[in-house]
């Protein structure tokens, strides 16, 4: 079993859990470390940092602009790090860095893990790495390095599925809201309370937090009537296109 | 087994896999699954071979290229997968997937298309079948192969501009497997080359097979003999090569070629040489070799051929690079247009400019003398008319 005490704290705390992603490097390269921050003071539960990639398969438009601009801007995996080396001093709250695999292969698996450590990070998402490759070649290396690596279920993962990444799992279960990239605004309606009932039945052995598709109070609410919490990423970045860090007290608050 | 095969877990040697997000699990695992079985089924087999005859119009024609022959001192065939229905080799394969769609159950179709033959092709079985279908393309190929645009409106397909990126190949490929993350139920993505993620490289592999299959028959008829001393083929994703190579990988005697874009020129950085400048990484839910930046972002590839206009290249094809078993010649854009109006004047045919790749190794010097060559002729030029005559300013 894999999980920081930082993680653990956060994740037993009474109450439901905001989770924000933001994508490293946008809008300007240096604001990773102003926005974790400010997310922090606003009253932030938990920060996933985004690792900006060419073609994140799994996002909507949203986040693959922010993508498109922090490459532009000149952010790499490598200042990532030299910006968040110190971050342990200045946050406590947990870090959660997201990225599709290739620029960590490219950076090498090893050393990011490392990198990862040495800044504090509590865990990792990596949607394009399967459970079957991630435990059959990096399971070890990420946990030797106290990484919780966690896993992604979607409305159409089977309960045999599902009961199997729990198992894998070692802090929490990312549940994606419904069938769709990240970003897409859809009706929180009958059919999502349905799946959401039934992963709550499931009684599984690690909280879920609720992500894709919420960005506000109505569906932070809705979507955390059976999960711990939920995960806010492409409204939080389309805030931030509009207002700019300045906007990240107002738009928490008005969330919370 | 052979060791060109794809293995249990979906590698050709270190090449391959499934790098999936999960949101793609249940239809990755589903044809995973059933793939093999469905394409050795009876009834499967029964109607892919006889749309194949009746349809598509197989077999090809193995043609010797009596003038091309003499002009380089060796004897050489053509294998005419332009003359199958819509054009190019890429029928073949979207006549098997859109049975096996039927198969499982789908009812609606999706495709990425760069020079837009895939895209034709998968218009073509759509409306033969009466199924939805729509087409993502990269708005530069949309511009630079406006007839097969049209083509595929005329069968009923919807063509989205890709408007990401590089705006090609690479970029519709991201949106059409973004399309069924969001579609996961009742969509199948009929991918057009031997790329993506497993079990796609081997499925479209078997699928394009007839190719060679056919070859080893013709070639004994014509020649007493099923083995060429050289076989030549474009490799863009890959899925005509593979078809083209299929049968004799493991026949080690038989020397491969594989033909790829340059560009402008592998050192320029517009290129698109893959073996030449890719390093291995993942595009497409596959382990492979792919051009990218030190930091791990794939680089956006260049060439004048929207068909070969891709950063990376299928596993099997960086196994058969990496293990040395087919030889990869870079070829830029001169020389492909050249070797085109080459094919033109010497035997009345014109090439898709993804084709004349392939046929520019004959000037590069890479068939020997009085060998015995088989080149695959994967499709036509009809739809590169314009690019030809601006190119060689056929209109003034
Ligand atoms: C005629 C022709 N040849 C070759 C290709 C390249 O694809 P592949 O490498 O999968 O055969 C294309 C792709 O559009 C094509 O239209």
């Amino acid at each position: 079993m894999t999980m920081t005490d930082r993680l653990e704290k956060t994740l037993s705390k009474p109450g439901k859990l905001l989770s924000i992603y933001f994508t490293a490097g946008y809008p300007a390269v240096e604001d990773t470390v102003p926005i974790i921050k400010k997310l922090e003071e606003a009253g932030a539960d938990m920060v996933e940092i985004g690792l900006p990639f060419s073609d994140p398969l799994a996002d909507g438009p949203v986040i693959q602009e922010s993508s498109t601009h922090a490459l532009r801007n000149g952010m790499t995996t490598r200042k990532l790090f030299d910006q968040i080396r110190d971050i342990r001093q200045q946050v406590s709250l947990p870090l959660v860095i997201m990225g599709y695999f290739n620029p960590i292969l490219q950076f090498g698996v090893e050393a990011f893990c490392a990198a990862c450590a040495e800044s504090g990070i509590d865990g990792l998402i990596l949607p394009d790495l399967p459970l079957d490759v991630y435990e059959r070649d990096y399971k070890e290396i990420m946990e030797a390095h106290g990484l919780s690596v966690i896993f992604l279920i979607t409305p159409q993962t089977s309960d045999e599925r599902i009961r199997q990444i729990d198992s894998a799992s070692t802090s929490f279960i990312y549940m994606v809201s419904s069938a769709s990239t990240t970003g897409v605004q859809s009706e929180f309606g009958k059919g999502r309370d349905a799946y959401f009932k039934r992963i709550a039945d499931l009684d599984l052995k690690h909280p879920q937090l609720v992500g894709f598709g919420i960005s506000d109070a109505a569906s932070f609410q809705r979507a955390t009537t059976y999960a711990k919490g939920a995960i806010i990423g492409s409204g939080f970045i389309r805030m931030l296109t509009e207002k700019g860090t300045g906007g990240i007290e107002a738009y928490i608050k008005g969330i919370l | 087994m052979s060791k060109y095969q794809v293995d249990a877990n979906g590698f050709y040697g270190e090449f391959g896999g499934a790098f999936i997000p999960e949101m793609l699990y249940p239809n990755i695992e589903e044809l995973r699954q059933e793939y093999r079985q469905i394409l050795s089924s009876e009834s499967f087999q029964q109607e892919y071979q006889q749309l194949l005859r009746d349809y598509v119009g197989r077999p090809t024609p193995l043609y010797f290229a009596s003038r091309l022959s003499e002009h380089y001192g060796a004897r050489i065939y053509l294998k005419r997968e332009d003359l199958c229905h819509t054009g190019a080799h890429k029928v073949n394969n979207t006549v098997g997937q859109i049975l096996l769609a039927r198969h499982l159950g789908k009812s609606r179709i999706i495709a990425e298309t760069g020079a837009g033959q895939h895209g034709v092709a998968t218009a073509t079985v759509c409306a033969l079948m009466g199924m939805p279908c729509i087409v993502y393309m990269g708005e530069v190929d949309i511009a630079r192969q406006a007839p097969n645009v049209a083509r595929m409106k005329m069968l009923g397909a919807e063509v989205r501009p890709a408007r990401s990126g590089s705006r090609t190949l690479k970029d519709a490929t991201n949106e059409a497997i973004r399309d069924w993350i969001n579609n996961p139920e009742d969509t199948h993505y009929i991918i057009g080359s031997v790329v993506g993620p497993h079990p796609y490289p081997d499925l479209v592999a078997r699928l394009q097979a007839i190719i060679s299959e056919e070859i080893k028959e013709q070639l004994l008829a014509a020649e007493g003999t099923e083995d060429p001393d050289v076989l030549v083929a474009c490799v863009g994703g890959g899925s005509n090569a593979a078809g083209t190579y299929y049968h004799y990988l493991d026949r080690e005697h038989v020397e491969i070629i594989a033909a790829e874009a340059a560009g402008l020129g592998v050192d320029t950085g517009e290129s698109a040489a893959t073996s030449a400048l890719g390093k291995m990484g993942i595009i497409h839910a596959s382990k492979t070799l792919l051009m990218q930046t030190d930091d791990g972002q794939i680089t956006e590839p260049y060439s004048i051929s929207a068909g070969l206009d891709y950063p990376g290249v299928g596993p099997l094809h960086a196994h058969l690079f990496k293990s040395g078993r087919a030889k990869f010649v870079p070829v830029t854009d001169a020389e492909a247009m050249e070797a085109g109006q080459e094919l033109a004047r010497l035997e009345g045919i014109i090439p898709a400019i993804e084709t004349a790749h392939g046929f520019a190794v004959l000037k590069k010097g890479h068939i020997a003398k009085d060998s015995l060559a088989v080149i695959n002729l994967s499709g036509r030029g009809d739809k590169d008319l314009q690019t030809y005559m601006d190119y060689f300013k056929l209109s003034e």
